[in-house]
């Protein structure tokens, strides 16, 4: 398998005192497909932004490693991130040199052939994160690393991004992080689910056979609900009792 | 309300406009804005030519047409002008290329604003033309005075638009440069100058209009040539004509200093929305 391996150990990260992460143990294998999933301020970018090198662990270690090169790691962000003073191909293309051509091929592959002179701004949202997926792919990373690639897209447009990210890793494989909010989603396309609660791993599910997995599967169905009902009674969650109060904050003053 | 804009619809509806009605108005629109210009010389020259305007207070615009013809015929009108546009294109491209310099040093390291910047503001609240009579003290009447004031107008409105400008460049596509690979001079190239660029420009512009102003009080002070200067040995020989003539120059002058760096400035900026073919209406 391609791909770079990574070992993370007792990795911990504050900001001002609070823990956000506290002692994660992480061991990702050349060419897996993990997805972090859990509530929402768990630390779930933090972990991955220490993973891309952009941010520092407070104490722990992390180690990315591939046999023969230094491993490539390319992250594309929970917000698209473009230039808009760059034409979409100049987006694709950027810190690489003489890379036109595959520019224009991974564009072509992501749907947004003939789009390559355009700006940003005249993109729909859908496209401008296809866009910031080819320009991660473009890099041929050894380890992709997604925040919530495809939060913001409607649910068909997710669905055909889903279709695309897993046909481009057949072709080439590599090892994938993938932080989401979707349960399906992580459970469609990985091979590793890891729930995050209170900047710790609550829980490793290892799914069976060959990714992505049919939609309608019936033991796809059960775990999607198991995981959301036990994310439902995470801390940041709105919880029953929060509900009767924004009721209340809801009502109409007279 | 409903039926305003059905009636509106159908109006439309019944009249398809033709090219040449379309282009027509493209035209009208165009003019526009000359309208007003042309309507308040046309009446200035009704006041001149009916009397209700005394020509000891403001001559009327024929006097003007007169006096610019036989000054160009002597050759000093262009004279005057070349000398005038030569200070400010020298001073302003002093003044701006410093005040680029230090403000993208200040605007990307931490270290050079905690040295320079208090300075630099403190400076910044002297009022330029009280520089004035120490310049001629130091400099007596030559060239050099007239640039370096012109310099001093222009370079702290560009030095505040950059450092503000690079600033104010979004810090997580900066982090996205970084994790793509990008060297610290390409990310200064690709992302941190691009994204002050607007701004950047929002200071030249102003700056152009503190240059002229400059200039206009330096050569009215100590000078033997230029704009200023004329205007100057006008009034001392009770030429109202003449400096009238001097202030459309400035109008016009300015006008276009205006025009051209609107200009470059839908040049450079043409990625940007409010900038691009369609936003140009406005
Ligand atoms: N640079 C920072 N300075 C201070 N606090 C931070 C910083 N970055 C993150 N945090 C805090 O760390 C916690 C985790 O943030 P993080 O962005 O990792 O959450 P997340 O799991 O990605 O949430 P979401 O699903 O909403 O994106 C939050 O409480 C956030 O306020
Ligand atoms: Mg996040």
């Amino acid at each position: 398998m391609s791909g770079a391996i990574v070992n993370v150990r007792h990795l911990a990260r504050s900001f001002g005192g609070k823990r956000v992460l506290d002692g994660i143990d992480l061991d990702v294998g050349a060419g897996e497909f993990v997805s972090l999933i859990g509530a929402s301020g768990v630390g779930k970018s933090t972990l991955l932004k220490i993973v891309a090198g952009l941010d520092q662990p407070t104490s722990g270690t992390l180690r990315i490693h591939k046999p023969g090169k230094p491993a490539e790691v390319r992250m594309m962000f929970q917000e698209d991130r473009l230039l808009p003073w760059r034409t979409v191909l100049g987006n694709v293309i950027l810190g690489t040199k003489g890379h036109e051509a595959d520019g224009v091929d991974i564009l072509c592959a992501i749907g947004l052939g003939g789009r390559e002179n355009e700006y940003p701004s005249v993109l729909s949202g859908g496209q401008r994160q296809r866009t910031a997926l080819a320009r991660a792919l473009l890099h041929q990373p050894d380890l992709l690393l997604l925040d919530e690639p495809f939060g913001a897209l409607d649910a068909l447009t997710r669905a055909a991004m889903q279709e695309l990210l897993s046909s481009l890793l057949r072709e080439s494989p590599r090892t994938v992080l993938l932080v989401t909010h979707d349960v399906e989603e992580a459970l469609l396309l990985s091979d590793r689910v890891i729930v995050m609660r209170s900047g710790k791993i609550a829980r490793s599910l290892s799914l069976p056979g060959p990714r992505p997995r049919a939609r309608g599967d019936a033991e796809l169905a059960r775990l999607k609900e198991e995981l959301i009902s036990s994310l439902l009674h995470d801390e940041g969650a709105p919880a029953p009792s929060n509900a009767a109060r924004l009721e209340r904050a809801l009502q109409p003053h007279d | 309300m409903v039926d305003a804009t059905s009636g509106n619809l159908s109006a439309s509806g019944d009249l398809p406009p033709s090219g040449l009605w379309r282009l027509s108005g493209r035209v009208a629109w165009q003019l526009l804005p000359w309208v007003l210009p042309v309507l308040l010389i046309l009446l200035w020259h009704g006041a001149a030519i009916s009397g209700h305007l005394n020509r000891s207070v403001l001559p009327g615009p024929l006097d003007v047409v007169d006096v610019t013809i036989s000054l160009v015929n002597r050759g000093q009108l262009q004279h005057h002008i070349l000398v005038s546009l030569q200070r400010v294109a020298l001073g302003f491209a002093l003044g701006a290329v410093t005040g680029l310099a230090l403000g993208i040093i200040v605007g990307l390291s931490i270290a050079a604003r905690q040295i320079a910047d208090l300075t630099v503001q403190m400076v910044r609240t002297v009022p330029h033309l009280a520089l004035v009579p120490l310049m001629i003290f130091w400099f007596g009447i030559g060239e050099e005075p007239r640039i370096l004031l012109v310099a001093l107008g222009v370079v702290f409105s560009v030095y505040i638009n950059t450092v503000s400008g690079i600033r104010s460049v979004d810090p997580k596509l900066v982090e996205m440069g970084r994790s793509y690979g990008l060297s610290k001079a390409e990310l200064i190239w690709s992302i941190i100058l691009p994204g002050a660029l607007q701004q950047i420009l929002t200071g030249i512009r102003y700056a152009l209009g503190v240059a002229w102003l400059t200039l206009v009080v330096a050569e009215t002070i100590a000078s033997r040539e230029g704009l200023g200067f004329l205007a100057q040995d006008a009034r001392e020989l009770l030429r109202l004509d003449v400096i009238v003539l001097v202030i459309l120059i400035y109008a016009v002058a300015g006008w276009l200093a205006d025009f051209l760096t609107r200009l470059v400035e839908a040049r450079l900026l043409s990625w940007h929305p409010s900038y691009s073919q369609q936003g140009s209406r406005t």
